[in-house]
């Protein structure tokens, strides 16, 4: 054929030539999965953009460690909790230096005002700043923050004072989130006089360990490793590039040419051949996440107890981790991932038994080809790579205990709507942990406050809701694991969900990447990351 | 002449304003709004989600939304992107130049093999050349191109390893956009081999994209030969014992092109959708791209004023292909 | 698409009287050996269409959770259990591409009907009103016509969810406007014509006028045009399927079927090849008949493209 033809043309001309360059030395490629929205933390939610502005461009009071889910000290040096729980005194580190770029030079060193501009941006509609460019900081609200944070104050310069409503235990954690990054108030207020303001999302100035380059959307983000940051062990290249690409299989395939170093979130399916080349390191974490099967206990038929243990018990899920998660996933049994601290190993799953699910079905007076709906979401999901598949292997086990389930799946903002407004039968979904306490799970998910939130079930039970909120205004983690081993237990008694798996976290990279570990909360960090 | 150019002018204000319309009634037909698509998973605070419909405008009766935004047309603005609040028109002028070229790589590719391939067939009309043309042409009209797309990929990237998966340019070279056209600013910068490799990353999209037009112009250029081929002053020259290969280039070529580009500007329609499959195959940072992601994260401004670049783009490759037909054939001129 | 049509309609003449116009036509496409090839193709898909769970040997959502990826027979590993292998959670290939068949024709008749009608419909009255009804009309197309065709499917298929029947109205709504136009441009040729003036002088009411008299001489355009938009709904559905917006899994739309195939490409090559390829063959003889049939309609474009 003519193409054909062409292409070998081409080829004999030397246009065509097998892989590019060799990647230079100190620039480390990243082949990132979206362009992120903005680079100023406090308005984005998702991962991508964080990966994009907070990991690289920022620092926040106080950071998870390298692979961990433990807070630990970064822009503050130390804190102090007071008696009754509700003041927290934050000590500044000293000597860290904002960016110097071309489009802003600081004149003086982190220190307290930073972080009160950043936390009263947050928290106050009238600050002259939020006026000017006007932003909602949805995390930080989801979080409770803004209705918890009584004060932000600065003590002396290299001191900050931070006053609660009531007592959070997890108050440091959720200020190493990444929507806490520090922003420079400095350059804040240079901007504000230009009548810039807005332009703090698209040219940030932090304190991080990569200083903002360039952006082309839907093709590359440019960062120089900061050659003035505190920790400067920790910056170990001069470049460090975002190749975006949306398609998973092209980011495989970019990896194997070369192209990029590393990358994120391989399909199960390409894992095989990733595991098998030779220049290419493929480390692994079990996922600090959960896909799970949420029952609307509001809908009959499963209000009934014994319908939520029928369909339970009557998933295979052993075929559903074989063909969905090709083998990248844990079997799931708790409302939590293992590696949360105060998970209860003792809890059992119930035998897989579809004998058994037919009787209690019977049992609970539902007749053979009864139909309920059974919620997809249409996107792959870090906890879920592929709802569809999934939800097809449900349907195929549930016919075989005579419920019909129609598979329902609506475009992802609206598949989120209505199942907050709970028009699903049954649904998958599923979480990511934000930030290492096991509120965040059983609060957050199965609790009463969120009814009209993230609790899809539905389910409001007062027995399992004292512990959860018990556990949450206790400081002493001992006390709180034996509250949350109690939730446990509860959650698994009353079924309002069903756990599938914890996905298991896979990063490819070539083997010339020294000193990258894998977030558990999938978060793609490049501080301390070097190349060979 | 000029009183059909205001005519066909004066039939583009009810279309442009129905346009307007349309995307405005369309994108906020579609279920969900721009605040809970961002928050995904996660609780939508309702007294948050109240403050940002204020702040984006969205909480004003729907008249008013058109209104203002009508308006702000009028004033020249396009108004800013609610995901990354950056202008329409900056983010769109950042993309266009790719998807530009890309169209143009597309249509080079289509219009040198299609004119080619339909003129050799026409010239041998009923040879097994004619035969093998007009046969891969239509499987070529035939041809789910994202389905092409994918299997190119698997072909020359994966397997061959002979031009890159996606993308438009290696990375490694920082080429500062210009223009836009990674083309023209590789050969600006200084960085050597650049332009070669960003060849090497338009020819495979240029080649999915293009087979469709591909097709058409073949089976145009061919029919519009043949057609020419039999009138009197072809016969007249041949008569005169021109050679032939004059007699098709200067005479019949030039008359049979005039169908042929009246194609081309039909195709800058199709070539639009086409481009959005291409671009999402080959991770092709254009606009096809940009829309439909902005339309799943309901960034009204981008989908409104996003839509209604193209389609003004659209209106005016037709428009001008209408007044071209006018000119070359007076016939249309006063019909209607 | 829109050329074609709009090249055949300038063309088109008032039928004359044959002893037998079917006979002609049957000759005139028969002697059109691809056509004929086309024609035999779809009577072949049409027959699995309508027998389907007689002809594939398999349920097409039935899984067989230990064949997961089995190769097509010919291949190593590949059993004859499974002529054409199986897919990712081992639901057998051959049936699903067979019930594949079932709604690839039903989405393309369903929406040539559903736009042939309504085109037809408003290209009439435009024809027919040329001054009052047909400007608001033709700009109405022409707003519809200026948007990219598969951009305002997505868009329509957002606003009513993805599904089998939205699929269908999203691409019956786009190629809506070519109907509409061709049909208004064949009665507005039409209605100059000595027949029309001469049942208008003998008392014609419109409605007579519109749907005896003249829009049977305007079908030989029409028809062809169905033809060309059966494939390209084809093409539009399984375009949609791709972009995960089409008929939704399990059912073995071709589109969707390619859309979750897609991360096997390096491993599983059946996967991803088999339904593009009963996409494009089947595109490809409806195209093929659409020649043929254009040639016999409508003798005079031969030779055009």
């Amino acid at each position: 054929m003519r193409k054909t033809a062409l292409i070998t043309a081409l080829l004999a001309t030397g246009l065509i030539t097998a892989s590019p360059l060799a990647s230079a030395a100190g620039t480390l490629v990243y082949c990132s999965e979206g362009s992120p929205a903005g680079f100023d933390p406090g308005q984005y939610t998702t991962g991508t953009d964080f990966d994009a502005n907070s990991e690289t461009i920022f620092n926040r009071l106080a950071e998870f460690e390298k692979g961990g889910t433990k807070a630990q000290p970064s822009l503050a040096t130390s804190w102090d909790i007071s008696e009754d729980g509700k003041t927290y005194t934050f000590h500044l580190r000293e000597g860290v230096k904002f960016h110097t770029t071309d489009y802003f030079t600081p004149t003086r060193d982190f220190n307290a005002d930073d972080v009160v501009f950043t936390f009263q941006r947050m928290l106050d509609k009238d600050l002259p700043f939020r006026k000017a460019y006007p932003t909602e900081f949805p995390y930080f609200t989801d979080m409770g923050l803004d209705a918890n944070i009584a004060k932000v104050e600065k003590v002396d310069d290299k001191t900050v004072r931070f006053v609660l409503n009531e007592v959070d235990a997890a108050f440091v954690q959720n200020l190493a989130m990444n929507f806490a990054a520090i922003h420079s108030a400095e350059y804040a207020d240079t901007l504000l006089k230009n009548g810039k303001a807005a332009e703090i999302n698209q040219k940030p100035i932090g304190t991080g360990p990569f200083v903002f380059s360039r952006y082309q959307k839907d093709a590359v983000i440019r960062f120089k490793g900061n050659p003035n940051y505190w920790d400067p062990d920790k910056v170990k290249v001069d470049n460090l590039l975002f190749s975006i690409n949306t398609d998973a299989s092209v980011r495989i395939q970019k990896l194997k040419a070369g192209e990029c170093d590393i990358t994120l979130n391989p399909r199960p399916a390409d894992l095989k051949s990733l595991q098998a080349d030779s220049k290419l390191n493929v480390p692994t974490q079990p996922g600090y996440n959960l896909g799970y099967i949420a029952y609307n206990v509001t809908r009959p038929p499963f209000d009934k107890l014994e319908v939520r243990q029928a369909l339970d018990m009557a998933i295979n899920k052993d075929a559903i981790i074989d063909a969905v998660y090709q083998g990248a996933g844990q079997k799931a049994v708790n409302g939590m991932p293992p590696t949360q601290w105060s998970y209860d190993k003792g809890i059992t799953d119930a035998p897989y038994d579809p004998a058994k699910a037919r009787e209690l079905l019977q049992k609970a007076g539902i007749k053979e080809g009864t139909e309920i709906t059974l919620w997809a979401m249409p996107v792959q999901r870090p906890y879920n790579p592929n709802a569809r598949l999934m939800a097809e292997m449900l349907q195929n086990d549930w016919s075989k205990v005579g419920i019909k389930a129609r598979i329902v799946s609506y475009e992802w903002g609206e598949y989120i709507k209505r199942a907050h407004n709970g028009e699903h039968d049954a649904m998958l979904i599923g979480w990511t942990g934000d930030n290492g306490d096991p509120d965040n799970w059983l609060g957050t998910l199965y609790g009463c406050a969120a009814v009209d939130g993230n609790n899809f079930s539905k389910w409001c039970d007062k027995e399992y809701d004292d512990l959860v909120v018990a556990a949450k205004r206790t400081t002493d983690q001992a006390e709180r694991t034996a509250f949350y081993e109690k939730a446990q237990a509860v959650l698994k008694r009353e079924v309002p969900i069903t756990p599938i798996a914890h996905s298991t976290v896979y990063q490819p990279m070539s083997k010339t990447v020294q000193g990258f570990q894998i977030s558990p909360f999938g978060r793609n960090s490049f501080i301390g990351v070097g190349k060979d | 002449m000029l009183s059909f150019i205001a005519r066909r002018l004066a039939l583009l204000i009810p279309t442009f304003f129905g346009i307007t319309l349309l995307t405005f009634a369309l994108i906020r037909l579609i279920p969900g709004d721009p605040v809970e698509v961002m928050m995904g998973e996660r609780r939508v605070d309702p007294e948050l989600h109240a403050q940002a419909m204020e702040r984006l405008g969205l909480n004003k009766p729907l008249y008013q939304q058109y209104f203002d935004y009508i308006g702000q047309l009028a004033s020249g603005n396009l108004g800013e992107s609610l995901r990354t609040r950056t202008s329409v028109w900056n983010e769109f002028t950042t993309l266009f130049p790719a998807t530009l070229e890309l169209a143009f790589g597309a249509l080079i590719f289509a219009g040198t093999f299609g004119l080619l391939a339909g003129m050799i067939a026409a010239l041998k009309r009923g040879s097994l050349f004619d035969h093998g043309v007009m046969g891969i042409s239509l499987t070529g009209y035939s041809m789910p191109i994202f389905w092409w797309g994918l299997i190119l990929i698997m072909l020359f990237s994966v397997n061959l390893g002979w031009t890159p998966v996606s993308g438009r340019l290696d990375l490694l070279y920082d080429v500062p956009p210009v223009t836009g056209f990674m083309l023209i600013d590789t050969l600006l910068s200084e960085e050597e081999g650049a332009f070669l490799d960003a060849l090497r990353h338009l020819i495979l999209p240029a080649i999915v994209l293009g087979t469709i037009p591909l097709a058409v112009i073949a089976r145009m250029t061919r029919s519009a030969m043949l057609e020419v081929l039999r009138e009197d002053y072809v016969r007249t020259a041949r008569a005169k014992g021109l050679s032939p290969t004059r007699v098709v280039v200067v005479h019949a070529l030039r008359n049979a092109l005039i169908p042929v580009i009246t194609v081309f500007g039909l195709q800058v329609g199709t070539l639009l959708a086409g481009a959005v499959l291409t671009e999402t195959i080959f991770a092709w940072p254009g606009i096809g791209k940009w829309l439909i992601e902005s339309i799943g994260a309901r960034d009204y401004p981008v989908v409104q004023n996003g839509i209604l670049l193209v389609a003004c783009l659209v209106i005016l490759v037709n428009f001008t292909v209408d007044i071209l037909y006018g000119l070359i054939n007076p016939r249309i001129r006063h019909q209607r | 698409m829109t050329t074609k049509a709009s090249l055949s309609t300038t063309a088109s003449e008032p039928t004359l009287y044959y002893p037998s116009p079917l006979r002609e036509f049957w000759t005139a496409f028969s002697r059109n050996k691809g056509a004929l090839a086309g024609f035999l193709y779809m009577l072949v898909l049409a027959f699995c269409a309508l027998f389907a769970p007689w002809v594939a040997p398999f349920d097409p959502s039935e899984q067989f959770r230990d064949n997961l990826l089995t190769p097509p027979a010919w291949l190593e590993g590949g059993t004859t259990q499974f002529l054409l292998g199986t897919d990712e959670v081992g639901r057998d290939m051959l049936s699903r591409l067979i019930h594949g068949a079932r709604l690839s024709l039903l989405i393309g008749l369903a929406s040539v009907v559903f736009s042939l009608i309504p085109g037809i419909l408003l290209g009439l009255l435009a024809g027919f009103s040329p001054t009052r009804l047909g400007p608001p009309i033709m700009r109405m197309m022409d707003v519809m016509l200026a948007l990219p065709s598969l951009l305002l499917a997505v868009a329509i298929v957002a606003i009513l969810g993805p599904g089998l029947i939205n699929t269908i109205f999203a691409i019956a709504i786009v190629s809506l406007p070519s109907y509409v136009r061709l049909t208004r441009a064949a009665v507005m040729t039409e209605l100059n014509r000595d027949y029309v003036t001469a049942s208008r002088i003998a008392g014609a009411g419109t409605l007579r006028l519109m749907f005896i008299s003249v829009l049977p001489n305007c079908m030989a355009p029409l028809i062809v045009q169905a033809t060309l938009s059966f494939s390209s709904a084809i093409l539009d559905a399984a375009a949609l399927g791709f972009l995960g917006l089409g008929v939704q899994p399990p059912t073995p739309e071709w589109g969707t079927m390619l859309a979750s195939a897609r991360d096997y490409i390096e491993r599983a090559w059946w996967v991803v090849s088999l339904p593009g390829l009963a996409i494009l063959l089947s595109v490809l003889a409806i195209n093929l008949m659409g020649d043929g049939l254009r040639d016999a309609l409508d003798p005079r474009l031969k030779n055009a493209a």
